[in-house]
């Protein structure tokens, strides 16, 4: 990683962020889903606190290891039916050198936690970045979002309770 | 419950008032396309309050091009399902498409925006390559299926996988059945996002019908785990990566 932190100091890349509400089945569901584990944030740089990214939410359920030696872990979560719960949530997102090092909030509901909030665009986006890392020069995933209903629900059902 | 969009713009200096710009029109499509907003357009027009005639530009615009790709699917695309109206599958590509030329204008020459997905890519990343896309595997969800090298292209996926999002057969109201996913590359992302629901749709044969489309291409993921391509694809495939196809 020596050579990856070379080029984070090279170049940074502003990323926005913004969540909306169209397209947005309201399910309720429960979901297997990946946890980043402490690995997946850069090392060389920092990452926000508030991102759930090196702690699996607490009482989601089992987390579990997985034989594929990515280093990610499953964890069952139980999503929550919340229609239109996020609204808009803007951040912006710091990327060096392919690499996430902060996440700013620019706009969110203000009757909302506001991790919560910032966690539910992180965490796909922190996905996203294990994803890229895993080949070379990968600029962007195409394919599933992590920000499916129950993906977001279950974050959110998982901070409540870890907060609980 | 919500799609992430980012956005990546390599050019210095292009003004933040044009970033709030392009937020700013994503923000009234949700307003106007949402279906869970019971006061958005759509949703009236769904409901028959409005008329397509009584309808904003952009609503009739979106409707308009949502009749030509069911006619040219022959119904595997259908807005019209369940005597609702849900034009999603295309207004997130057309969005973006309307977004990615706000840029354009603005003076920005290589970025991209994703849309859950849906992603336009301009221009290049560096001066010696091309924007490389990772197409997830439908799976597998910390694999990459294929990696795609495309500039001035739109690539659009579309999977059971996706968002937790049910897609049926508008002709049988069944869940399709022959493909994990669909990958749909082309010069418009309005066309290339429905498209390549169209082509989930079709299943076995949507590659070819896609193939038959002047200017787009395919790359679809079957049930029986094999990457297929159409001739098309062919040379935007990046073989020297290690979770890369070929």
């Amino acid at each position: 990683m020596p050579i990856r932190a070379v080029v984070t100091l090279a170049a940074t890349i502003l990323v926005l962020v913004l969540l909306v509400s169209f397209r947005t089945p309201p399910s309720t569901s429960v979901g297997t889903l990946p946890v980043l584990p402490p690995a997946a944030s850069s090392s060389h740089s920092p990452t926000p606190a508030t991102t759930p990214a090196g702690s699996p939410p607490a009482g989601g359920g089992s987390p579990t290891p997985t034989p594929n030696g990515t280093g990610l872990r499953n964890g069952s979560f139980t999503g929550t039916d919340f229609p239109n719960f996020y609204g808009d949530v803007q951040v912006k997102v710091v990327v060096s050198g392919g690499r996430i090092t902060d996440i700013v909030p620019l706009q969110y509901p203000t009757d909302r936690p506001q991790s919560a909030y910032i966690s539910s665009v992180a965490v796909p986006l922190l996905h996203d970045e294990v994803l890229k890392a895993q080949s070379a020069q990968i600029d962007i995933i195409s394919g599933a979002t992590f920000t499916s209903d129950s993906y977001a629900q279950s974050v959110q059902s998982a901070l409540d309770r870890a907060r609980a | 419950m919500g799609t992430v969009i980012a956005l990546d713009v390599r050019d210095p200096g292009l003004p933040e008032e044009v970033i709030d710009s392009v937020f700013a029109w994503f923000r009234q499509v949700d307003a106007t396309f949402s279906t869970f907003r019971s006061d958005s357009e759509i949703s009236r027009l769904s409901r028959r309050e409005l008329g397509l005639s009584e309808c904003s530009r952009d609503v009739r615009e979106v409707i308009f091009l949502c009749d030509e790709v069911c006619r040219r699917s022959d119904g595997c695309f259908d807005i019209w399902t369940g005597g609702r109206c849900d034009p999603s599958a295309l207004v997130k590509g057309w969005s973006v498409e309307r977004a990615s030329q706000m840029l354009a204008a603005a003076g920005a020459r290589n970025f991209f925006i994703n849309a859950g997905g849906d992603i336009i890519a301009r221009g290049r990343p560096a001066r010696d390559r091309a924007w490389r896309v990772g197409i997830r595997h439908p799976e597998q969800t910390d694999r990459l299926a294929a990696v795609l090298a495309v500039s001035d292209l739109a690539v659009a996926t579309s999977g059971t996988y996706e968002r937790g999002e049910h897609i049926v057969d508008p002709r049988t109201r069944n869940p399709p059945t022959g493909l994990l996913s669909m990958t749909v590359i082309g010069p418009s992302l309005a066309y290339a996002d429905a498209y390549s629901t169209a082509a989930f749709v079709m299943g076995d044969r949507g590659a070819s019908w896609v193939a038959g489309i002047d200017g787009y291409a395919a790359l679809a993921i079957t049930e029986q785990h094999r990457t297929v391509w159409t001739e098309g694809a062919d040379h935007l495939i990046v073989r020297d990566c290690p979770t890369g196809v070929g």
